[in-house]
């Protein structure tokens, strides 16, 4: 391979390529794996744990959805309804969304896409993998005996004083689970900085090392904010410290103000990595350079700084004055700004792009989509006139999964496919991923638009039983959480199907031109066999440069 | 009356029309982005598809003026929708001054609703049509939150502070009451219902119901049997240990560190519980704790009972309480603006309790 040309292409040696050494077969046995130092292997580690908690948490969810398909409460008792519905907060905040992008996708990529062997502190990444199970077992130790029912945001004084259940258990496994996200975003930062190839400037980085660095610095920032106030509840709950307690002395609302000061941001936390995924998904699917690539990267900076100061917009009809009211509104629209110019930003680079309809495209065309209306109908509840009604709504709930499911599980999932081969060097079934891809964007649409609907209504979220007019559009919801629950299994039944008895992708099976695909599929333990020395930016496709790289029939499927 | 399958909720108040109007135009607004960038998405799609596997695509064209615009649009939207969404949640948070007010009480897992003249109910409110109703709201427990969505205004029940919310019903039915912040096991049936009644037809079921005690007369019996009155009721030629009360309601009082306070619901409930914080010019940190040994029930009467002392007329004015002028602190410590207009009538000028049974809240 000759060394001084930047960016060699790979030959394409699709059949030879998956014998080549690689970081799966490098070594063999359990102690390779649970002792490894590579960040692929422990994405995949990541892979696996996060799934299980994604499972887990799905779980909940569709016993929710069974439970409101009648107005009575039938399936289950309250109690249960309410440890269901907070287990499926919890897990799916926590223990999915925050880490699944980030941990499986970061870890992954980010090494690879700047052209550097591995993170910096590849034993602190190992570290934040342990770290992160131990916090999930204190967590499932708490769910088998019984789990909590406070809802994920623990208000007081119900959590420190009336619950009766498992409520420090819980936060405590929240709490140890902190530490692994500010692990890894300890390292995305330091070796962001620190192990760019040669040639790699700031604005020749692709759009998801941008998005990661910005979602590391609120880890880094907001995560303490939230392991305090667990600490909190904790000392009120045990010692009976009178912090949140007015009984004790204390203040309700001062646990409000420091949760959503963490959980607020920690909504961008979710959103920003997935961002950075579609953008990705978008330049190379479209072989066009992002549209306005300079004002995608510093938007996703704006968010995160801006994402720190509109968490009183969950306090409007708390108790705080209307006056701050009225700041922390106009704060939260100024947020929408940076996300509308995204939106906007990635419909303009279809525009003369070269589209292909492969599912990872698929996944990125319904985020957009989702996204755009979560987005919007998150600025309706940040103006003042409306949240007083739809807040605490089914409103609310449709609004934020919109978000998170709409838009942060659509940009996993595309990533994963988009990112699968180079993972495996294998393919998965293309009319299968692509069915997977309409299930899950039918089947979402049709569990939360009705919702929407129940929240302007007036349906109160986390209710157990509801008045009989609210059935129709509970039971339509159920049916579309149905259709998407296959649409979640699908790729779950064809990825792991792949790992044996895929077709072999070869090394680029997207003809993609970013560093990460400059190197076989699965890559070498070193990821690359020489440094690459990069002499332009990300999606910059010229017609040799495909011709190149691509290494399996591009439409596969 | 309800329909089976409905898909707006009841407008029943002077103020849901108004959240509605933002709400639909804020439907439409995001109805034409949804549209247009999805209508974007198909066009480009289908016109830039690949054709050859090998096809790539145009080198970008940057338009500095297309970022300005797309950024100026939207923000230009939404200052417009939060500016208009403000005054629409402004009047929603700002009684009027004819407003009755109504106590309701959030505990787990029920309201308890006590009307001004005494009578009191549980999970249903009866109200009369056409009349601005200002509920102050207390938790006993957690935190509950009073949500009408026929009349689209909620407000949470906050434990150790009072806070308000306010409506006029306009059309006689029986609505939805709910409790939207999630409590505990039995939170979605802290449900209830609210009762709006011709005029005629609410002074009927006000006739037959059990008339309790009016909140004030509760409050000046409690004032005597606390002992309260020992301290806080002036009587000539003994030093008093407690400010007198006379007038002290929605007036500025002199701390003594100096600081001037507002003497609004949750002032006098933080003097009640908790003595020591806010302690008047002049006198000594000497008073116990309530805490614990009255109800949140007992404690609006109390208050209602100090209110009625006071200078009511400036009283139920807007969430942040009323906000009289400043003026000298008199020797009490006390500075009463109004004093003048009332004091004819307060029970403290006449010897014996009973006097204050017979006080009534300025009724409309």
């Amino acid at each position: 391979m000759d060394t001084t040309v930047a960016r060699s292409p790979i030959l394409p040696t699709p059949e030879t390529s998956f014998e080549r050494p690689n970081y799966l077969n490098a070594e063999y046995g359990w102690k390779s794996w649970l002792f490894t130092l590579d960040h692929k292997r422990i994405a995949l580690l990541y892979l696996l744990s996060v799934t299980v908690f994604f499972g887990l948490g799905g779980t909940f969810a569709g016993l929710i959805r069974l439970e409101l398909l009648t107005p009575e409460g039938d399936l289950m008792g309250p109690d249960t309804y309410n440890r269901v519905f907070t287990m499926h907060g919890i897990i799916m905040v926590f223990f999915f969304l925050i880490p699944a992008i980030p941990a499986v996708l970061g870890n992954f990529l980010v090494p690879l896409m700047i052209g550097a062997k591995d993170l910096a502190m590849p034993r602190l990444n190992l570290a934040s993998w342990y770290v992160y199970n131990l916090g999930g077992l204190f967590t499932l130790w708490a769910i088998v005996n019984g789990g909590v029912d406070t809802g994920w945001t623990f208000y007081t004084p119900f959590s420190t004083t009336y619950s009766n259940t498992y409520v420090v258990p819980t936060a405590l496994g929240i709490f140890i689970t902190g530490f692994s996200t500010i692990f890894t975003a300890l390292n995305f930062i330091v070796t962001i900085h620190r192990m760019r190839a040669p040639g790699l400037n700031w604005f020749r980085l692709p759009l998801f090392i941008w998005s990661t660095y910005a979602t590391s610095l609120i880890i880094m920032l907001g995560t303490p904010v939230i392991a305090i106030t667990i600490l909190l509840v904790g000392a009120e709950r045990l010692l009976g410290l009178g912090i949140f307690n007015p009984k004790l002395g204390g203040d309700p609302v001062l646990f409000e103000h420091l949760f959503w000061f963490y959980s607020h941001p920690a909504v961008y936390i979710m959103i920003l990595p997935a961002m950075g995924v579609i953008s990705e998904l978008i330049g190379h699917f479209a072989r066009k350079k992002v549209f306005g690539y300079r004002v995608v990267a510093f938007a996703s900076v704006a968010i995160a700084v801006l994402g720190f100061l509109v968490w009183g917009h969950h306090l409007f009809v708390a108790g705080e004055s209307i006056y701050s009211a009225t700041v922390f509104s106009v704060l939260s629209m100024l947020v929408a700004v940076p996300s509308a110019v995204k939106v906007f930003n990635w419909t303009a680079t279809l525009y003369e792009g070269s589209i292909s309809f492969q599912t990872p495209m698929l996944y990125a065309l319904g985020f957009i989509g989702l996204f755009t209306i979560g987005g919007l109908t998150g600025v309706m509840v940040a103006t003042l006139g409306i949240d007083p009604h739809v807040h605490d709504t089914y409103f609310i709930v449709a609004h934020f999964h919109y978000v998170m499911v709409g838009g942060t599980i659509m940009a996993y999932l595309g990533g994963i496919h988009y990112w699968w081969p180079k993972m495996t060097g294998r393919l998965y079934p293309g009319f299968l991923s692509k069915l997977s891809a309409l299930l899950v964007f039918v089947g979402f649409n049709l569990t939360f638009f009705p919702q929407f609907i129940l929240g302007y209504m007036g349906m109160p979220r986390r209710y157990w039983s509801y008045p009989p007019e609210f059935q129709v559009l509970n039971v339509l919801s159920t049916a579309g959480a149905t259709v998407l629950a296959v649409g979640y299994t699908l790729p779950l039944c064809y990825f792991a199907w792949s790992i044996k008895y895929g077709k072999r992708s070869g090394d680029n099976p997207w003809g993609a031109n970013s560093l990460e695909w400059d190197t076989p599929s699965p890559p070498p333990t070193e990821n690359f066999y020489t440094t690459p020395v990069v002499t332009h930016g990300p999606y910059e496709y010229t017609r040799e440069d495909v011709h190149n790289r691509t290494t399996q029939e591009a439409n596969f499927g | 009356m309800k329909s089976t399958f409905p898909l707006f909720p009841d407008s029943a108040s002077t103020l849901s029309g108004h959240v509605d109007a933002l709400f639909i135009v804020w439907s439409l607004v995001s109805l034409f982005f949804t549209i247009l960038i999805a209508g974007l998405i198909v066009v480009l799609m289908s016109r830039y598809r690949r054709r050859h596997p090998e096809e790539v695509g145009a080198d970008e064209r940057a338009a500095l003026w297309l970022e300005v615009l797309w950024s100026a649009v939207p923000l230009a939207i939404m200052l417009a929708m939060f500016a208009w969404g403000t005054k629409v949640f402004f009047e929603l948070y700002r009684p009027p001054a004819d407003a009755v007010e109504y106590t309701a009480i959030g505990k787990q897992w029920m309201w308890k609703v006590q009307h001004p003249e005494g009578q009191s109910e549980i999970n249903a409110l009866h109200i009369p049509v056409g009349q601005p109703v200002k509920i102050k709201l207390a938790s006993e427990d957690v935190i509950h939150s009073f949500y009408i969505p026929a009349f689209r205004v909620k407000q949470d029940a906050v434990p150790g502070r009072y806070t308000s919310l306010w409506f006029n019903p306009t059309k006689p039915g029986v609505y939805h009451l709910f409790c939207a912040e999630y409590c505990g096991t039995e939170h979605s049936r802290m449900i209830g219902s609210v009762i709006v009644m011709e005029p005629r037809d609410y002074e009927t079921w006000m006739a037959g119901g059990t008339p309790g005690k009016s909140m004030v007369a509760s409050g000046s019996d409690l004032f005597t049997s606390l002992a309260c009155a020992t301290c806080h009721r002036p009587s000539p030629g003994v030093t008093q240990r407690g400010p007198s009360l006379e007038g002290v309601f929605g007036s500025q009082v002199k701390l003594a560190d100096g600081r001037a306070v507002t003497a609004d619901d949750n002032y006098v409930r933080e003097s009640i519980l908790n003595p020591l914080a806010k302690v008047v010019a002049g006198y000594d940190p000497v008073m116990p704790t309530f805490q614990g040994q009255v109800s949140e029930e007992q404690l609006t009467q109390l208050i209602a009972y100090v209110r009625s002392l006071g200078p009511t007329g400036a009283a139920p004015a807007g969430g942040t309480g009323g906000t009289p002028a400043a003026g000298t602190p008199a020797a009490s410590g006390v500075t009463n603006p109004s004093s003048a207009e009332k004091d004819a009538t307060s029970p403290l000028n006449t010897a014996g309790q009973t006097q204050g049974a017979a006080q009534k809240p300025p009724q409309k």
